[in-house]
C-alpha cells in the first residue's frame, strides 16, 4: 500500500523540470539502494543505502576515504557503480543517464575545488548556467530576454554578488567563487544541489554567510552538503549522515550522531 | 549587424579597415605605370593574395585553438583538401589543352594509362559542385575525425598528436599515384577558372580581391560565433571542460560543431590558395605546414582572431624577405622569432594593443 502511495507521489517529479512548479509534498527525491563500487579491488562504496527527501537539507560527513566524493560521482553520473540502483524520483534511472542529462534533469553539483569560468564575468557565468535548451544551435542563436535577465539578477542577489556582476570571475575571492558556483547551480533550477565542502578555505564571516545561503535554499531545493568542518555542520542544523568505509554508519541530527558510540569510535573525539 | 558583431572589438575594426584599404589600394597602385615608385607588380599582388588565404587558415586555427582549446596540428590537411577540390575543378577546365590533348582525362591519368575518369573525379567540371566539395570534403573529414576523437574524450597533447598523424597519413596517401590525385606532382598546369585565364593580370587581381573579401567574411562569422553564447561556452570548455559538462552542455557536440566549421573555413582558404599559386601537391599535407600555422597564431596572439591575421601575414612576409635575402638562415630566424615572442610577448603581437584589458572578451 505504501508503495502505491509513493508511486503516486513520484509523478510529481516527472512533470516539472522547473522548480517553481514543484509540488513540495514530502516525497523522496533521491534513492540509492544497495550501491557498491570498487576501484582495483578497493571497495569505495559498499552496499550503500541513502535517501534524500524533497526540500531537505542534509549533511554528509565521514573520515577521509569514507566514499563521500565517490557517492557524489555516482549520483552525477561520473562513476558507474558495480551494483545497486540510483533513482531520481521514481522514474529517472540515473545509472542510464549521461552527466549532462543528469544536470539537465535537475541535479546540480558544486565541486570541492571551486571551478568557475575565470575568464568570463560573473554575469556570463550565470548566463551560461541558465536552464534551457543547451544544444549547439539554440546556444548559438541564444539571446537574453528580460525575464532571463531578471532571473540572473535575482540569483546574483541571492548569492550576494550583484556588485561584482561585470567582474571577471577569476578576480573574485575564494568565498565569492564558492557562492558564484552555487549561483550557477541555482540558475539551472535544480531539484537537488550537491555541495562538496563549501566551507573549505573560507573565513568565518564567509562561512556564516554560506550557512545562511544554504539554509535559505533548503525547502525550495534538496541540498546535500558534504563537509569536514564540524562547526559548519552544526551551524547548518540539519540531519546528518555519517559515512564510513562506503556505508552509512549513522543518521540523525547532530547531537544524536555525536553521541553514537560507533561514530565516536571512528572519529575519536569529534 | 556587422557593427553589433564588432562591438568591443577594436582590433577587429582596425583590421577590417586596413583590409578594406588594401583591397582598394592594391589594384589601383597596380594600374600605375611600372616606373612609378608606388607601382605594385602583379607578382606582389599574387603574393599578397596568398598571404590572405594563409590569414584565413590562421583565423580558422585560432578559432579552435584560442577559443576552444583544441591545439590542432593538422589544419593544413583541411586546407590542402579544399585546395585539391579546387585543383580538380581547374584540372577539368584544361580540357584538350593538356600535353596529351585528351579532352576527358587530365595528363597524369593519360600518362598512367587510365582509360576513363575515376568516379570521384565526376562532377568536378561543374564549378558549383567543386565549390560545394571544397567545403564538404574537409568538413566531413573533420566531422568524422572529431566524432571519434571527442567522443572518446581525447584531449590535450594526445589530440594534437592524432591531428598530426591525420595530416601525415593523408600526405602518404596522396603521394601514391594510384590514389588518382597526380601523385607527388600533384595537380598543376592550370589554364583558366570560369573562363578567365589564370595568367591574366585581371584574374589575379580578381582572385586577390575575392581572397580579401572571403577573409573579411570568415573573420566576421568567427567573430559572431565567438560573441554568441556558444562562443562563451567554447571558452568555458577551454578553461574548465568538466564544469561545462556539469552545467548541462554536451561538450562533444560543441567541439564537433566548431571544429567542423573551422575545417570548412580552412578548406575555403585552400581553394583560394591553389589558383593563385598554380599548384597543389601532397607537400601541402606536410606536418610542418600545420605546425607553422600554429606558430603564426601564437605570434599574432591567441584568442583574438585578428592576431592570427597579423601573425600569418607578418611571418609570411618575413619568410618571403628572409628566403630571398638570407635563404640559409630563414629557419633559424623563424625559430628565434618564436622563442622571442613566447618569452617577451606571451599574448603575441595583438597582446601589445590590448595590454590594459588583459585579454579581451
Amino acid at each position: 500500500m505504501s508503495d502505491l502511495l509513493q508511486k503516486d507521489r513520484v509523478y510529481d517529479f516527472l512533470v516539472p523540470k522547473v522548480v517553481d512548479d514543484l509540488d513540495l509534498s514530502h516525497g523522496t527525491v533521491l534513492y540509492m539502494e544497495g550501491v557498491s563500487v570498487s576501484f582495483d579491488g578497493f571497495k569505495a562504496i559498499n552496499d550503500l543505502n541513502f535517501y534524500v527527501d524533497s526540500g531537505e537539507l542534509r549533511c554528509v560527513i565521514g573520515p577521509n576515504g569514507a566514499g563521500k566524493t565517490t557517492m557524489m560521482d555516482i549520483i552525477t553520473g561520473k562513476t558507474r557503480p558495480d551494483q545497486g540502483a540510483v533513482w531520481f524520483g521514481r522514474r529517472m534511472n540515473l545509472l542510464r543517464m549521461s552527466e549532462p542529462e543528469i544536470a539537465q534533469a535537475g541535479i546540480g553539483r558544486k565541486f570541492q575545488k571551486p571551478t568557475v569560468f575565470e575568464y568570463h564575468t560573473v554575469f556570463e557565468n550565470l548566463e551560461m548556467s541558465m536552464a534551457g535548451p543547451k544544444g549547439v544551435w539554440p546556444t548559438l542563436v541564444a539571446r537574453l530576454n528580460t525575464e532571463q535577465h531578471d532571473r540572473i539578477e535575482q540569483v546574483a542577489e541571492t548569492i550576494g554578488l550583484t556588485e561584482h556582476m561585470n567582474r571577471s570571475a577569476g578576480l573574485l575571492s575564494h568565498g565569492q567563487k564558492q557562492w558564484l558556483e552555487i549561483g550557477m547551480l541555482l540558475m539551472q533550477n535544480p531539484l537537488m544541489l550537491l555541495v562538496d565542502e563549501p566551507a573549505a578555505g573560507m573565513t568565518h564571516q564567509e562561512m556564516d554567510r554560506t550557512v545562511e545561503l544554504l539554509t535559505s535554499l533548503a525547502g525550495q531545493h534538496s541540498v546535500v552538503v558534504v563537509e569536514h568542518d564540524m562547526d559548519f555542520v552544526r551551524a547548518l542544523n540539519s540531519r546528518v549522515t555519517v559515512l564510513h568505509q562506503g556505508t552509512v554508519l549513522a543518521e540523525g541530527n547532530m547531537d544524536q550522531v555525536q553521541n553514537d558510540p560507533r561514530v565516536i569510535e571512528v572519529y575519536l573525539g569529534e | 549587424m556587422i557593427l553589433r558583431v564588432l562591438k568591443n572589438d577594436l582590433g577587429g575594426k582596425i583590421f577590417l579597415l586596413v583590409l578594406m584599404t588594401v583591397l582598394i589600394a592594391v589594384p589601383l597602385l597596380n594600374q600605375l605605370p611600372s616606373e612609378s615608385p608606388f607601382h605594385i607588380s602583379i607578382y606582389t599582388v599574387t603574393l599578397l593574395g596568398k598571404y590572405l588565404t594563409y590569414a584565413l587558415l590562421a583565423v580558422a586555427v585560432d578559432l579552435v585553438w584560442g577559443y576552444l582549446g583544441i591545439l590542432s596540428l593538422g589544419h593544413a590537411a583541411f586546407f590542402a583538401l579544399g585546395g585539391y577540390a579546387m585543383g580538380m575543378y581547374l584540372m577539368r577546365q584544361i580540357g584538350d589543352r593538356g600535353v596529351y590533348g585528351n579532352p576527358e582525362l587530365p595528363d597524369f591519368m593519360v600518362f598512367l594509362n587510365w582509360q576513363e575518369l575515376p568516379w570521384f573525379w565526376q562532377g568536378f567540371d561543374n564549378f558549383g559542385f567543386a565549390m560545394l566539395m571544397v567545403m564538404v570534403v574537409p568538413g566531413l573529414l573533420a566531422f568524422v575525425f572529431g566524432w571519434f576523437a571527442f567522443r572518446s574524450r581525447v584531449t590535450g597533447v594526445y589530440l594534437s598528436i592524432i591531428t598530426q598523424a591525420l595530416t601525415y597519413a593523408l600526405m602518404l596517401a596522396f603521394f601514391r599515384n594510384e590514389m588518382g590525385f597526380g601523385g607527388n606532382n600533384g595537380l598543376t598546369d592550370f589554364k583558366d577558372i570560369l573562363g578567365f585565364s589564370l595568367q591574366a593580370d585581371s584574374t589575379r587581381l580578381g582572385l586577390f580581391v575575392i581572397s580579401g573579401v572571403v577573409l573579411a567574411l570568415g573573420y566576421l562569422s568567427c567573430r559572431a560565433l565567438v560573441k554568441s553564447r556558444l562562443g562563451k561556452v567554447a571558452v568555458a570548455i577551454r578553461d574548465a571542460e568538466d564544469r561545462t559538462r556539469f552545467i548541462g552542455y554536451k561538450v562533444e557536440h560543441v567541439k564537433l560543431a566548431i571544429f567542423t566549421f573551422s575545417a570548412v573555413l580552412a578548406g575555403i582558404a585552400g581553394a583560394l590558395y591553389v589558383p593563385q599559386v598554380g599548384i597543389i601537391n601532397p607537400g601541402e599535407f606536410q606536418p610542418l605546414n600545420s605546425i607553422e600555422v600554429v606558430v603564426w597564431v601564437a605570434m599574432g596572439g591567441r584568442a583574438t582572431l585578428y592576431g592570427a591575421v597579423i601573425g600569418a601575414v607578418g611571418v609570411n612576409y618575413a619568410k618571403t624577405w628572409f628566403t630571398a635575402a638570407f635563404p640559409e638562415i630563414w629557419l633559424f630566424a623563424l625559430g628565434g622569432l618564436f622563442v622571442l615572442v613566447t618569452l617577451l610577448m606571451p599574448k603575441g603581437i595583438a597582446g601589445l594593443f590590448s595590454r590594459k584589458k588583459g585579454g579581451e572578451s
